[in-house]
């Protein structure tokens, strides 16, 4: 076990094209391999006492859904290629969670896809990506 | 589908009960109906002993000398813990296996925009008007009190929560009054469901009273006055205005309809700080005034000229709009507070401290001082009172803000109205069980009041909504007194891990 990487998905097609191209390094270097999803919370959002009562509920399903539809099927279809993987699902700020999961499970390299937000977006809070690449204390491999 | 019918099915009703209620003048029945049992409670909750020569309603007595006790008896927590209740708020102990549940932000925000809307706008220039710029030290001094009593019963409602099995938090005053005093004993254990059904009771109806009837009256009437008064088109249209109002709160509470509420609960913290801005623009544009403003504060306060019942009545002015903004001592917002994720209660308690203190000390005194300041308040100057008040002084600055402040008045009562249908749901559901009839039943009474509420002029009925949120404070501090030594108990085994650095700090600054 040389070291470990951790590849980010969401549901985009630019997420396969990253787990493709973590399958082909995680075999080379044989690496253990995390796949991370990140659900978009922030602690300082405006909500309904409704919406609080049901907070706790929500977020187990939350968690169930993007283990069950995101999660899941890429885990296996990695297994299935004989490597050592496991899933992650946090929610939080995007890159800011995924640099504190890569610190916790010691990640050499995170790979993730470029994603398609509008440029507005990426303009006023900057990529995900871009974002990683600046703050990361690991190697961060975008893949196009 | 189901959720486009019963849209359809809430607003055909509504539309048939108020048309049976606008036309044959029903309001009158209603008020004659209720009156002789309206009178009745109010009475007896409002029921008063003079002092000095001022009738003081004995509820304003129990809820000042209850924050007054609990502010010793927690050696001044509201001074203490307000530098560590803002570390929570903004989230340095902030545990990250817990990202995607409810923050102390997010609980605060909900409770504050319960809170924060007429009370702020009107009562204060009630307030002033009545009591004179003096009564804004009373009001920021019960204000200052009143965080002790928010402090120990949401600390009680994180406590005494219930967490159901699907996974939802139910909490507030009926829980802590039965399942807190229960542990005290066989005997207690009957008075403290004594007390929850009461408070239940109680809430019920201030959530279709102050809650909800009161709000929808008074943005109608801040409508009406902002698009020409008496001669407005919508003069005579309560009852539209009502429907449409009654409407959007169906979708929200019966449709399911979430974006509405979602947006309003986004809006809501902006315009609350549009309004904080603009009066903070009109204090720096008469910046000179500012320091005879202060003078006349308190100087009022304690040199009543010209004001009926001399300081008693000032004190009394001050006093009870602070209790009407804030409802400290109330226990309506313990309900909204208790859905917050954490294993220590007296965290929510330190972070519940900052809700009387920018509902009243922050928001009121901004209120005051640009009532003060622009001279409205002085009836001589100007005549008009509550909303219409607020509005001529800040128009006396800025020409359009009325309109700014009809937008914020509206979305301020339909945030409260939201608010209380949920805190009136719980207390429904605490009586008479939790199933799909009685949910349905609650909310469908409670979108009648909404439509009641702007079409009539009520009163007695008004009267009596504002004694059923006051009546609230008698079980919910009673029922206080007895638990104060369980939130003693929570605050000092916190405050040793606090003060000895076993807390975890997530957020370095």
């Amino acid at each position: 076990m040389s070291s470990v990487i951790m590849v980010a998905v969401d549901c985009s097609e630019c997420g396969d094209r990253a787990v493709e191209y973590a399958l082909v390094q995680a075999k080379q270097s044989n690496s253990k391999l995390y796949v991370a999803h990140i659900i978009e919370w922030s602690q300082f959002t405006f909500s309904t006492a409704l919406e609080n009562a049901e907070r706790h509920k929500r977020r187990e399903e939350e968690l169930h859904r993007a283990h069950s539809e995101i999660i899941d099927p890429v885990v296996n279809r990695l297994k299935a290629e004989g490597l050592e993987v496991e899933g992650l699902v946090r929610h939080g700020h995007v890159a800011d969670t995924l640099q504190a999961l890569a610190k916790e499970k010691g990640v050499s390299n995170i790979i993730l896809g470029r994603q398609g937000t509008s440029m507005l977006k990426k303009h006023v809070f900057g990529s995900v990506g871009s974002r990683l690449v600046q703050s990361a204390e690991c190697a961060v491999t975008v893949v196009p | 589908m189901s959720k486009l019918r019963v849209g359809i099915t809430t607003l055909v009703f509504l539309f048939a009960s108020s048309y049976a209620f606008a036309d044959i003048g029903i309001d009158e029945k209603i008020n004659l109906a209720i009156k002789p049992f309206a009178d009745a409670v109010a009475g007896a909750v409002f029921s008063s002993f003079p002092v000095a020569g001022v009738q003081i309603p004995f509820v304003l007595v129990w809820l000042i000398v209850a924050a007054t006790v609990f502010t010793f008896y927690f050696n001044f927590i509201n001074l203490r813990a307000f530098r560590h209740g803002f570390e929570l708020v903004r989230g340095d102990y902030h545990d990250p296996e817990a990202a995607g549940e409810v923050t102390h932000f997010q609980a605060l925000a909900t409770a504050l925009s319960g809170t924060v809307g007429l009370g702020n706008i009107a009562g204060v220039a009630v307030a002033v008007s009545l009591g004179g710029p003096g009564a804004t030290f009373w009001m920021i001094l019960a204000g200052f009190l009143g965080m002790s009593s928010k402090f120990t019963e949401c600390t009680l409602g994180v406590k005494y929560r219930d967490e159901l099995p699907d996974g939802t938090v139910s909490g507030g005053p009926m829980y802590y009054l039965s399942k807190g005093l229960a542990e005290k004993g066989v005997n207690f254990a009957k008075f403290g469901k004594v007390l929850a059904v009461l408070f239940a009771i109680f809430c019920v109806g201030g959530s279709f009273g102050g809650g909800n009837m009161f709000q929808a009256n008074q943005s109608f009437s801040q409508l009406v006055n902002v698009t020409g008064g008496d001669a407005s088109w919508l003069a005579d249209k309560g009852w539209l205005f009502g429907l449409i109002i009654a409407t959007l709160v169906g979708l929200v509470i019966m449709g399911g309809i979430k974006g509405i509420a979602r947006v309003t609960s986004k809006i809501v913290p902006f315009m609350a700080v549009t309004y904080v801005l603009a009066g903070l623009a009109i204090i720096f544009m008469n910046y000179s005034l500012v320091p005879s403003a202060i003078g006349a504060i308190i100087d009022g306060a304690f040199t009543a000229e010209g004001i009926s019942g001399g300081v008693i009545g000032v004190l009394f002015q001050g006093f009870k709009r602070a209790a009407f903004s804030n409802e400290a001592g109330v226990g309506s917002a313990a309900i909204a507070h208790s859905a917050v994720q954490t294993n220590r209660p007296v965290t929510e308690g330190f972070v519940a401290l900052y809700e009387p203190f920018v509902d009243t000390i922050v928001v009121c005194t901004i209120t005051a001082l640009v009532i003060i300041i622009t001279g409205t308040w002085d009836p001589s100057v100007d005549p008009s009172s509550g909303v219409q008040l607020t509005s001529r002084a800040f128009e006396s600055a800025f020409s359009w803000f009325p309109w700014i402040l009809t937008l914020a008045v509206l979305l301020f009562a339909f945030s409260t109205m939201i608010s209380w249908s949920y805190y009136g749901l719980k207390s429904w559901t605490y009586l008479f069980g939790e199933n799909k009839f009685t949910d349905t039943s609650y909310k469908l009474l409670f979108l009648i009041f909404v439509v009641l509420g702007s079409s009539m002029q009520l009163g007695s009925v008004i009267d009596f909504s504002d004694a059923m949120i006051f009546a609230m404070a008698f079980p919910n501090l009673l029922g206080c007194y007895f638990l104060l030594p369980v939130v003693k108990k929570e605050l000092n085994e916190y405050w040793d891990d606090y003060k000895s650095g076993r807390l975890v700090k997530t957020r370095v600054s």
